[in-house]
């Protein structure tokens, strides 16, 4: 039986084993490759995703539940000419380095910033602490999410 | 034009794909007809085989093949050492595949290619092994009785003794006015990545050619390997390097599966990908750190360093691997660090283990010897009544010694010096950023529930090891410039870097150096790759001689059509200009030169780290209120990109230093097999870290001036965090002789009063 749920602003249906992560799901048979996975045990949060808002395991659920979903992945966060504003800051301050935490750190940094454009950096630590990266030591990633912070904010 | 992109904080290139999704590392790829592979590993720590029976795991559909040893012809290839290949170490070399006995858990049994990671996962269930366990050596204490042997062949658990020799140590003992003698132990880390490990192979039957993806670090010399197991000439093996989530050492070794997996493609003709999960990360990918010391310290009652001796052991794991010998050379080598101690003698014994094999993580060695020496200082300073700034001050190698000398290591008799410095100057700096004469004030103070204390400790970082590394430029039909490099990138911005080098060498704007390729055996005669922080200070001065011979090059060719003199020639942006006339640089489309360096001697960069920390004696936990690295690499390339290094391998370092520690029981299985239970450092850990780069003392030793430094930011921190951790708790006079400091273990440490 077919899934149907949405991907980054457009329709998919998809028929996949029971058993197949919404990770494995969006990486091989959708070939949105950005979506990393990093433990398929819901601790590197590489695979973070966008569901209906929140910032989601996709190793951790299976392609079932996104049935009627809005998922958003690091793809969908992205134009194809300037980068974004977090995108941006997060290249100004060196927040990466191999890149493979890089698409799970902005997703949930997009989230967070999306909800709580005030947030401090206590709270950015708070929440970014369920993201492992192992080459940048998380300073410069912190300081690319607070600096991010005025491009979320509704002007008044 | 004048350049100056060298020393400038230019934003990384490779960030425009990586922040988009559009990385590709080798799990992105999947060619047609793709299969997969999973791998039976051995869940016995120490065992004979007796049975290995596939047939029911075959008859699964969407099963292609099982490989175990028996369809090797010649049985299974061994991997060689890729560093210290000593003859001592040959009867310890891992086969690919286990085919006698088991000895470790993790070790390969054999090899399920299938339509799907899941099929392949049913049909391990289904393969039939029998193992009759023998008594696990689960550390080197136990391997030291020589009772029950990893390998029978050699008649010992012990792979070797490294000797370090300087002076005479044992002489300068004896009249010594004062001597302290220590037991110091270090926990077993990993590199873990954050992207597990992969390979990808295909097979063209009518090329004879073997492509191989998800290379990384050392391609060429992997290729090498490989050619040799699997009866190829080297050219017709292809390493192909793709974006890499994280190096550390530990990735782009040459491990089993880079036989098994090309293996298996060529046997079945079709692509075959394998990509490695986490909980098998943690058991096969290289172990290192874990050693203990027993090492005494001589000194005048001033404070004057005489002599260190002392006797290491490290727990080598299993197999001695490609460069598994690493981090116990460096012990032996290192223990004295940046100081000047005149009579050195170490003896590093290498203890074979039923554990995952070891090989080397970020800074080997060196972690292990600055958290072993720096603690004796500080326990020293405080015998002597001296304090241990000063005591530090008086003993670190003076810029007037430079080069300096150190410790000769045998058998492999290879002898060394530092290059150049300053290392009282980073200390002073060092102790300045961090305000150390106001915060010594705190010293063991109570403030709030909280204990305060500091520490600071020196170090040095080796880097740049040759023999030789190639780079090649070439211009493309645009006129723009490409360049292709033997060194690898495994995160470190070398796209960045590299097109920063060469647009100065060249004078060109940053943005005519098109692409930088790197890392695949594809594009330079030879490369050597990626490790001992080489990339920058070889594959830099690789590429300025390729720029030389560049230049000359285009300069003749363009002389000659523009009718003038060779010396005449200007490259400007995308022209060159000569005699009043000239051409645009896409004239030359195709012009290509290569380049190389070639260097025996090491950089060794320095500095010094401070920390103040808080400790809460009631729950054990540790929270650093400021830490400030100060190190000095010769030759800034990007300022942003180095001290993400130094940041970056700080926090490696400080997850050494608190949390992270490979658990085994006594039957020899891994008891920390997720990341649940071997924990990393989090984004809420260690908010307060600072780095200062400088260059102040280029190495002579290379026309950049360039030092490898991407790991001293770990080097230093056991030690650092040791003794201020120590220093918070000096009212209680603490047994601090072993990392990770865990909560527990700080707490314990507050519940006997001194
Ligand atoms: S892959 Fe999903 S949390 Fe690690
Ligand atoms: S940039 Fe490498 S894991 Fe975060």
């Amino acid at each position: 039986m077919p899934t149907n749920f949405e991907v980054n602003g457009k329709p998919v249906s998809v028929t996949v084993e029971a058993r197949t992560t919404l990770a494995d799901c969006l990486r091989h048979h959708l070939r949105l490759t950005g979506t990393h996975v990093g433990c398929e045990h819901g601790v590197c949060g590489a695979c973070t995703v966008i569901v209906d808002g929140y910032a989601v395991r996709s190793c951790l659920m299976l392609t079932a539940q996104a049935e009627g979903t809005k998922v958003t992945t690091v793809e969908g966060l992205s134009n194809d000419e300037a980068l974004t504003p977090l995108q941006a800051s997060f290249r100004k301050h060196h927040a990466l380095q191999c890149g493979f935490c890089t698409p799970g750190m902005i997703t949930t940094a997009h989230a967070l910033l999306s909800e709580e454009p005030d947030c401090d950096a206590d709270r950015v630590r708070d929440v970014l602490s369920g993201n492992l990266c192992r080459c940048t030591g998380y300073i410069s990633i912190v300081e690319a999410v607070l600096d991010a912070r005025s491009a979320y904010k509704k002007p008044a | 034009m004048k350049n100056a992109f060298i020393g400038s904080a230019i934003e990384r290139r490779e960030d425009l794909r990586f922040l988009r999704g559009r990385g590709e590392y080798v799990d992105d790829l999947k060619p047609d007809g793709l299969l997969y592979a999973v791998i039976l590993r051995s869940s016995v720590a120490h065992g004979r085989i007796v049975s290995i029976d596939v047939s029911a795991a075959l008859k699964i559909p969407g099963v292609h093949a099982v490989i175990t040893a028996k369809d090797m012809p010649g049985g299974a290839p061994i991997v060689p050492m890729r560093l210290q290949p000593l003859p001592e170490f040959k009867p310890f070399e891992q086969p690919v595949i286990a085919h006698d006995k088991v000895r470790y858990v993790g070790e390969p049994l054999a090899v399920v290619i299938a339509d799907s990671v899941a099929i392949g996962e049913d049909a391990l269930e289904a393969i039939e092994i029998q193992i009759e366990s023998l008594p696990a050596v689960a550390d080197w204490h136990v391997a030291k009785r020589d009772q029950n042997l990893l390998f029978e062949g050699p008649g010992t658990n012990r792979s070797l003794t490294f000797n370090a020799v300087r002076g005479d140590a044992d002489a300068a003992f004896v009249n010594a006015p004062y001597v302290r003698r220590e037991t110091f132990r270090t926990g077993r880390h990993y590199g873990l990545t954050m992207e597990p490990r992969g390979v990808m192979a295909q097979w063209d039957a009518a090329k004879g050619l073997l492509t191989v993806s998800g290379a990384a670090k050392v391609p060429f010399f992997n290729r090498r390997i490989l050619a040799k197991q699997i009866g190829l000439p080297e050219d017709s093996i292809e390493m192909i390097e793709n974006d890499v989530g994280g190096g550390f050492g530990a990735r782009g070794e040459f491990y089993p599966e880079d036989f098994l997996i090309p293996f298996a493609a060529r046997q079945l003709n079709r692509p075959v990908k394998w990509i490695e999960d986490r909980r098998e990360n943690l058991m096969a990918m290289n172990h290192a750190r874990e050693a203990e010391v027993d090492v005494e310290l001589a000194c005048e009652r001033d404070g004057t360093i005489l002599a260190l001796r002392g006797h290491a052991h490290v727990d080598m794991g299993a197999y001695m691997r490609t460069n598994g010998a690493v981090g116990a050379r460096n012990i032996a080598q290192f223990m004295a660090g940046p100081y000047r101690i005149p009579n050195v003698k170490l003896d590093v014994s290498l203890w074979m283990t039923n554990k995952t094999p070891v090989g080397t993580y970020r800074g080997p060695g060196r972690f292990e010897t600055d958290f072993f020496r720096e603690r004796l200082l500080d326990l020293v300073a405080q015998d002597l009544g001296i304090d241990r700034v000063e005591f530090r001050r008086k003993n670190l190698v003076a810029r007037s010694e430079m080069p300096y000398q150190i410790a000769t290591i045998s058998p492999y008799l290879h002898e060394d010096e530092y290059d150049s410095g300053d290392y009282q100057a980073t200390l002073d700096r060092c102790l300045k950023e961090i305000g150390w004469s106001e915060k010594a004030k705190l010293a063991g103070r109570l403030i709030d529930g909280h204990y305060h204390g500091i520490a600071v400790g020196c170090f040095i970082e080796g880097g740049g090891a040759g023999p030789k590394e190639t780079a090649r430029l070439e211009i493309n039909d645009d006129g723009s410039i490409s360049v292709y490099i033997g060194s690898s990138a495994v995160g470190q911005g070398v796209e960045t870097v590299f097109a920063q080098i060469a647009a100065d060498a060249l004078e060109i704007p940053l943005d005519r150096i098109r692409w930088v390729h790197h890392g695949s055996t594809t594009y330079v005669s030879d490369g050597y790759g990626a490790y001992h922080s080489r990339s920058v200070v070889m594959g830099g001065s690789a590429l300025l001689d390729a720029a030389n011979n560049f230049k000359a090059a285009l300069s003749e060719e363009a002389a000659k059509r523009l009718g003038c003199d060779a010396s005449e020639i200007t490259i400007d942006e995308d022209k060159v200009s000569g005699a009043g006339k000239s051409l645009p640089l896409a004239a030359f489309a195709g012009l290509t030169r290569e380049g190389a360096f070639l260097n025996k001697k090491h950089t060794y960069s320095y500095g010094a780290q401070a920390a103040h920390v808080a400790v809460d004696a009631k729950i054990g936990k540790v929270d650093i209120l400021d830490y400030v690295v100060v190190q000095d690499a010769g030759r800034i390339i990007n300022p942003l990109t180095l001290r993400g290094q130094v940041i970056g391998s700080l926090v490696q370092g400080l997850g050494g230093a608190f949390l992270e520690n490979l658990v085994y029981d006594e039957q020899g299985q891994l008891l920390t097999g997720s990341l649940a239970d071997y924990l990393l450092p989090t984004a809420s850990d260690f908010p307060r870290l600072r780095a200062i780069v400088m260059d102040e003392h280029p190495s002579p030793i290379n026309p950049l001036g360039a030092k490898g430094a991407g790991e001293g930011g770990m080097v230093g921190a056991g030690g650092v965090i040791a003794n201020a951790v120590a220093n918070a708790l000096q009212s209680f006079n603490p047994d601090l002789r072993e990392l990770p400091l865990t909560p527990t273990r700080v707490w314990e440490m507050t519940q006997k009063k001194a």
